[in-house]
Parts: C-alpha cells; structure tokens; sequence
C-alpha cells in the first residue's frame, strides 16, 4: 500500500469515526447524565437517514433536509421522554431495555407506515458533489471531506456546550453528584428532557449526515447501534472524551480491518472490546464505579 | 502480649494525587478491641476498606498470621478469617435473621455451591446459624424478615453475619452509628464480647464507646496515624488533643454524651 | 418479582402434566407443532431467567446461545441422513457451554449498562460471524434436511419426523429444564446466586466467589438455551442469522418479564403469551409489530409485575403481601413449578 492510498484509507477511517462519536456521544451522555439505557438510539439514526430522504426527496434541499430532520427528532425527543422515559428514572435497567425494545418496534414500524421499507438514496448538495482527483486512479469524494468537517464542528460545539456552558456545568455537575445539584434549586426535569431530545438529535443527525454516502435502508440503525454501544464501552459511560477516542479506535479497526484482514474485520472490533474489557472493564475513561 | 492475628505494614492509598491513607501500621490481637478514632475524612473507612479488601492498597502489605493477604480478594479474605460490617447497614433486607445468617454459615461451609440438595437442610450450617444469632443475642428474632425490625437489631444482625462466617479478625465501622442510647449499650456489650478468643478492629465516633471498649487506640489524621497505644495514653497526648480542638469536637462531644 | 401467592399443589402441576400430555391427541397437528414451538422458546425464556431473575444480570445475548446450538445441528446433519443424537447433542451443548463461558468471562467483568451493552455486543459478534462470513451460508442460513436420530442397535427410538413425538421430545425438555432450575435455585449455589444479585458486596465479605458463581449460572442459562436452540432448528429444519440476533434475546426478555421473574415456570406462561399474541396478531394486522411494541410499552408502565399482577387485579380476593411484585424472599421456598 502506497502512502497515498494509506492516507485515503487514513481519512476514511477518521471519517467513520467521526460519525460515529456523533451518534455515540448522543448514547454516552444519556447513559451518564440520565442513567437509562436506549437501545431505540440506532431506530433514531436509521429515523434521520429516513427523514433526510423524504424531506430531501420533498424540498430538493439538503440544508433543508438537514435542518428539518434534527429539528423533528429533537421534538421527538422531547415528547417521548416527557411520555415514557421520564418515568424511568431511578427503576431498573430492564424495564429501560424493554421500553426502548419497544419503541424500536413502534418506530420501525411507524417508519414503515410513513417512508415503505425500500432503499434509498440521498443527494448530496450540489456545491459539495464532484470529487478531488489525487492521481489518475485515486480520487476523494467532497462530501466526505464535508462530513468530516460538519462532524469536526458538531464535536467542538459538543464540547464547548459542556465545558464552557451553563448548561454543560449542571450536567458535568448532576452526573458527579445529582442530590447535590437537585439541593441547589437546578431545574434537573428540564435539563434531563434537553439531553435525552439532544441525544436523540445527535443520533438522527449521524442518520441525516451518512444519507448521502450510505443507502437509507430499515435496518441501517441495528449496526449502528452494537456499534455506538461498543464505543461506549471503549470510552466509558459518560465520558464523551471516552466516546471521541473509542470512536475514532473503531472507525480506523474498522477500515483497515477491511483493508488488512477482510475475512474477519466484522470480528475485530470486537476483539478490541474484548482486550479493553480485560485491562479496563469500565472504558478507558470510565469512573471506577459504574 | 497476646498473639497478634492481623498485622497491616505501612499501608498507602491514593486517589489520584490525594492520599487517603498513609504511612498507617496497624495490629490486630487476640482478645482485644483496637479502636481507630480521628476525625472526619482521616481516612478511617479506607483503612476498614484496606483491611478488608473493598479497597486495593496502592503500597503495604497486609499479613493474617503467617499468610500475607495484600492482594486477596474481599471473598477470598472473608475465608481467610477476617469478616467486616459496613458503616451503612449491608443486610439482605428481604430475608429473615436467620436465613441472613444461614447464607453466612453457608459461605464458610464445605461446600458453599453446591448444586444439589435443599440449601436450608444443611444441619452442619443450620448449627452454625443457629450459634451465630444466639451469640449476637438475635434468637428470638430469628424468624422476622430483617426489614421489619429495628436499626439497632438490623446492626446485631449484620454481626450475627460476620460471626457467621467465624472469623477470627473482626472489623467493625462504625457499629453504633444511629443508635439511641439503649441500643447503643447493647452493642457496646455485644461488641464486648466479641473479642473473646478473636480480635476486633473498631471505627466509631462514640468516644464514651471507644474509651468503654478500646484495649487499645490509634488516632488517624489526614490519613496519617498521628499516635498509638493504650487509652489512657492517647487520651493524654498533646498532639492528639490539639489534632481533636483542630478538627471538630468529638472527644468532647463524646464526653458529654 | 415475587413469589406465587399460592404454592401449586401436587395436585395443579399433575392437572398441567396431564393436559399436556392429553393435548397431542385431541388437536390438530398445526397446535402441536405451535405448542412444541412455544415450550421451545419456553425452555429459552426459562432459562434466561436463571441469569436475569436470580442473577439479577441483564443478559441480551441469550438468543445467541439459542442460535449456536442451531446451527451445531446444521454443521453435524450429514448430507444423507440425519445427526447422531448420541455425538451431536453433546457435541453442540459442549461448544456453546465454552463459548458462554468465554462471553460470561469477558462480561462478568462489567456490572448493570455495561453488562447489558457487552452482553448485546457479544451477541451481535456471533450473529454478525454467521451473517458476514460464507461459514454456514450467509444471511441465506443453512437447511436441516434430516432430524436427528437416536440410533440404539440399529434402531431409531426417536422418530423426530413425527410431530407428536416430538412434542414429547419438547415437553420432556422442558419439564427436564424446570426440574434443574428448581433444584439449583433452592440448592446452597442458588442462594449464593440470589445473595450476589441483593447485595453484591455483601455476598463478596461473607466469602462467596461472585463471579465464579455468576459465570456458572451464566454457563448452565447457556447450555439450556442452546439445547432449546438445537431441537427449534431440527423442529424447523432451517438456522439463519436472525436466530442469534438481539432482538430475539430482547423478546425473551419480555416474555420473562410478561411471566414473572419470581417463578420457574413464570417465563414459560410469558413465552406462550407472547408467541400466541403474535401468532393472533400477524394474521389479523398488516402492521402487528406495532401493537407488539405498544403491548410490550404497556408492560413496563401496567404491568411491571407480569401476567401474575394481573391475575392479582382481576381476583382482588386473592391479592397478599406476597403478590405485589417485590424482591423474592430467599428465605422461604421460591416459588415453584
């Protein structure tokens, strides 16, 4: 492999990535500040691919297809915890599991009344179609380039909000000690809603973002999902730090693992996961307590 | 002096940069009580910890007799003779006394897995179930599910657990926690006895207890032990005193309480 | 989870023993091989409840374990003829007993989300192994052309072909796999289990190995999924993927839950519920998984309780302390058969 095909393989690799602390990140910080898991988070990715093409489809407009789809799934959000999941906080793990089973089977489902279940595809913007041509035979689309770039800034606007924000303290603070920031008069009901509707928005936003470069296809959110939940367990609950490193750990195993060991690179991630559960079995940023 | 059971050697743990524990030495005898005092946030609970294998030590070693136990696990300790309460009550709440107790005899039985055969049948953990709860004084509470009773018998029951599991060093943090003043007189004689023929290592804040109880004392500050030996040595030390004024009050809450 | 508010009699279990027995011969053959389908999964349900009921572990890789024994079958049925009970069986439960214990190792590092999500992981890791790879064809799956045969001098003694011996097959399985729940749910190792799962630190000072007795528990779960898993794909002379994916070990789940996690059997009555509310609802509605993701919604905010909570609403008389749902109290018997 010459260096350039490597570097390609390099961007690509970031670039998965990339996408895929998006949706990770949305996942870790349910976990950490919310305490529920979500197993609906890949049915909320494969959603945003689903509302990227109908609105696209509808529009002509990605913008616009961008806009609308993490507007919807932020309401979305918004109303599902408000209906179900606020009621789970604080009970067990399983009826979170279930719940979330059960939504998937609901979205799916809904998914399948509103969008069929065929496979799509999504257009780029025009301004971002084309490719860079690097040599005679080797060339990199501009969208992915974008993507990278959409998903760069997606990350520090992450990470600005919880580091620097008013809304990122009481965060950082309620999954540090929640009694205390509820003592101190923080309207945790409010922020539990933003950050339960803002990760679904990050997962439909990974969905939205991958539609032109991916099919749009039912089962789309499950991979993502197993995959999401992998870098969490590489990261450690809560830790979007964790999320970034354990996602780009993936996206680069992942593409050269194609590239190097094509038989088994679906068994590889795995592989990692299981030599990080052996040294560190809460990630490699996790707190000692889970 | 009598034969010393436990035996931890300049025990240290960290978090991260903070020093929980430091520099703490510490000796556990047969028949006797050691009462560890200080302040809060001395790092008392740690030290239990340590000793028990909760916590993993950063440096130190820890030996019971002749076996070192340094790197045991909290399980594997347990079998090693030493047996702890927890400062919050750690009790199977749904169960009864006697069948909190009965799993404790079962972890030391023969066979603690066994896959066969009726776990309440086993007459060898049965009897010594059945001593246990009579020696924490619990037996005419044996058959009450443990939620439905007292804070106080809750705390009787968690040492009927640990006596359970016959255990030869007992650690005890903070066992009075809680308790009014009746309760707490029947577990300071509980603890009394205890020590017949074992020894115990006791954290309590109840300075009247400590100085009712102690054969001897070790002060901890900051982590540190700041000095060791009999009560009425401790209790006289100007270092000790000034470390107590610097803190809180608890030698004088204790002595007026 | 509870305990039943009444411990059946003697008397109950042989009025169900001889219903079921009776059944084969008074339905159609469509009811036979629907029951022996159901008692199946029911064995699956029964015995992720051992690692979720009294483990108190979460486990979403249980249909892997379903899924393995499969296709262990599918790798030992001979082109020309049906497998060897005798090697296969024994074969396929000991392979799926090492890879549990491998899965059980990695994941009984982890506690709560994290098992959850390493289980569900895992799980995945096989399913992706058959679905990816040209192993045992693909997503297409593999066929089953022949049942195994129980060959004694010559002879078949077991006729799988037919599907009231099989439901035989099915039902001896099951009540064989209630029967060692049972005996290792009230056995010392059975309440070291329950101990783990109240208070892990405690069971940690009193001296029990927690995760030696977890891994086993978590073995043995698997090794009577993947039992199930290797009669349901002689049953259907088909494996594919699906059959290891997660979404059939979150269905078991419901149907542990819909059950009741305190009982042996309460996952049996779930599995039959769930696979017969199914069976009514893809035949009446285009879009019933709707309604089975709406019923399973309706589950957790209802009936956290299960089936049996329900029993207790609709017959107020009988409502105790005992059946509300609450921790089992591993004091008395647990509830039984």
């Amino acid at each position: 492999m010459d260096a350039l095909t490597f570097g390609v393989q390099l961007l690509n690799g970031v670039q998965y990535g990339l996408l895929l602390f998006l949706v990770a990140a949305g996942l870790t910080l349910v976990f950490g500040i919310l305490g529920v898991i979500n197993l609906a988070h890949g049915a909320f990715y494969m959603l945003g691919a689903y509302f990227a093409y109908w609105i696209s489809a509808h529009t002509g407009s990605f913008a616009a297809a961008l806009v609308g789809g993490v507007a919807i799934s932020f309401l979305l959000g918004l109303v599902l915890e408000e209906l179900f999941v606020k009621r789970l906080y604080g009970r067990d793990h399983l009826a979170q599991v279930l719940l979330s089973f059960g939504l998937i089977l609901v979205i799916d489902e809904v998914r399948q009344m509103l969008f069929g279940k065929d496979v799509h595809s999504v257009a780029p913007p025009a301004w971002l179609q084309g490719s860079i041509q690097l040599t005679d035979v080797l060339s990199y689309p501009v969208y992915r380039l974008a993507l990278c770039v959409v998903c760069l800034a997606a990350a520090g606007a992450i990470f600005y909000v919880i580091q620097r924000t008013r809304l990122g303290m009481i965060i950082r603070a309620g999954a540090e000690n929640r009694d205390m920031t509820r003592a101190l008069g923080i309207p945790f009901d409010l922020v539990n809603k933003y950050v339960f509707a803002g990760g679904i928005a990050l997962a439909a936003l990974g969905g939205i973002l991958v539609s032109p470069i991916s099919t749009v296809f039912p089962g789309m959110g499950d991979g993502m999902l197993i995959l999401s939940f992998v870098v969490v367990v590489l990261g450690g609950i809560g830790s979007v730090a964790g999320a970034a490193i354990g996602a780009l750990m993936i996206g680069l195993t992942d593409t050269f693992g194609k590239v190097f060991f094509p038989q088994v690179s679906s068994i590889l991630i795995y592989v990692l996961m299981a030599g990080v559960l052996l040294w560190r079995p809460n990630g490699l940023l996790g707190k000692k307590e889970a | 002096m009598s034969e010393i059971l436990l035996k931890a050697t300049a025990l240290e743990k960290r978090y991260g940069g903070l020093k929980a524990v430091s520099g703490v030495s510490v000796d556990v005898h047969r028949d006797e009580v050691h009462a560890v005092i200080g302040p809060n946030g001395a790092g008392k609970s740690t030290l239990i910890n340590l000793l028990s294998g909760d916590v993993a030590p950063t440096s130190g070693a820890m030996m019971m007799g002749e076996r070192d136990i340094t790197h045991l696990s909290p399980n594997l300790r347990a079998l090693a003779g030493v047996g702890r309460s927890y400062q919050k009550t750690t009790i199977f709440r749904d169960s009864t006394v006697f069948e909190n107790v009965r799993l404790a005899a079962q972890a030391h039985g023969g066979s603690p897995l066994r896959m066969v055969g009726t776990a309440e049948r086993d007459g060898n953990v049965n009897a010594r179930a059945a001593a246990a709860v009579e020696e924490a004084g619990l037996s005419h509470r044996s058959g009450t599910v443990a939620k439905f009773m007292s804070h106080g018998e809750q705390r009787q029951l968690e040492i009927a657990m640990v006596l359970a599991t016959e255990p030869r060093v007992i650690l005890l943090d903070e066992p009075l926690a809680g308790m009014g003043h009746a309760e707490a007189q029947r577990m300071i004689a509980l603890i009394g006895r205890l020590k017949d023929g074992r020894g115990v290592l006791i954290v309590e804040h109840d300075m009247d207890a400590v100085f009712a109880l102690a054969d001897r004392l070790t002060v901890m500050v900051d982590g540190r032990p700041i000095a060791s030996g009999s009560p009425e040595h401790v209790r006289n030390l100007p270092a000790v005193r000034a470390a107590y004024l610097g803190h809180d009050d608890e030698i004088e809450a204790g002595a007026a309480a | 989870m509870k305990r039943l508010s009444k411990i059946p009699s003697a008397g109950l279990i042989a009025a169900v023993l001889a219903v079921a027995v009776a059944l084969p011969f008074v339905v159609s053959g469509y009811y036979v091989q629907f029951a022996s389908k159901a008692m199946l999964v029911g064995m699956l349900a029964l015995s992720l409840n051992l690692v979720v009921g009294y483990g108190g572990l979460v486990s979403l890789c249980h249909a892997a374990f379903f899924g393995f024994g499969g296709y262990m079958l599918a790798f030992m049925t001979p082109e020309d003829g049906g497998a060897s009970l005798w090697l296969s069986l024994p074969t396929a439960l000991l392979v799926v007993a090492a890879v549990a214990l491998v899965i059980g190792a990695l994941s009984l590092r982890t506690r709560g989300i994290y098992f959850i999500m390493v289980t569900l992981a895992f799980g995945e890791m096989l399913f992706y192994l058959f679905h990816d790879t040209k192993i045992a064809g693909g997503s297409d799956g593999m066929y089953i052309y022949f049942k195994p045969e129980l060959v004694v001098g010559g002879r078949n003694l077991l006729d799988l072909e037919s599907a009231r011996t099989f439901y035989f097959v099915a039902l001896a399985l099951l009540a064989g796999a209630a029967v060692l729940v049972k005996e290792l749910v009230g056995s010392p190792f059975g309440r070291a289990l329950a101990a783990a799962r109240d208070n892990e630190r405690r069971a940690l000072s009193l001296g029990f190995p927690v995760f030696r007795v977890r891994l086993t528990a978590f073995v043995v779960s698997g090794v009577i999924a993947g039992m199930a898993g290797f009669f349901s794909a002689s049953q259907f002379g088909f494996v594919a993927p699906q059959m290891l994916g997660w979404h059939l070990s979150a269905t078991i789940l419901v149907m542990v839950v819909l059950g009741g996690m305190g009982s042996i059997i309460g996952p049996v009555v779930g599995a039959f519920a769930l696979i017969g509310l199914e069976e009514v609802l893809k035949t009446s509605f285009e879009h019933w998984k709707l309604i089975k993701g709406l019923v399973i919604i309706a589950l957790v905010f209802l009936l956290p309780g299960g089936l049996r909570q329900l029993a207790t609403l609709l017959m107020p008389e009988r409502v105790d302390a005992s059946a509300t749902p609450a921790k089992p109290r591993s004091d008395e018997a647990p509830a039984n058969v």
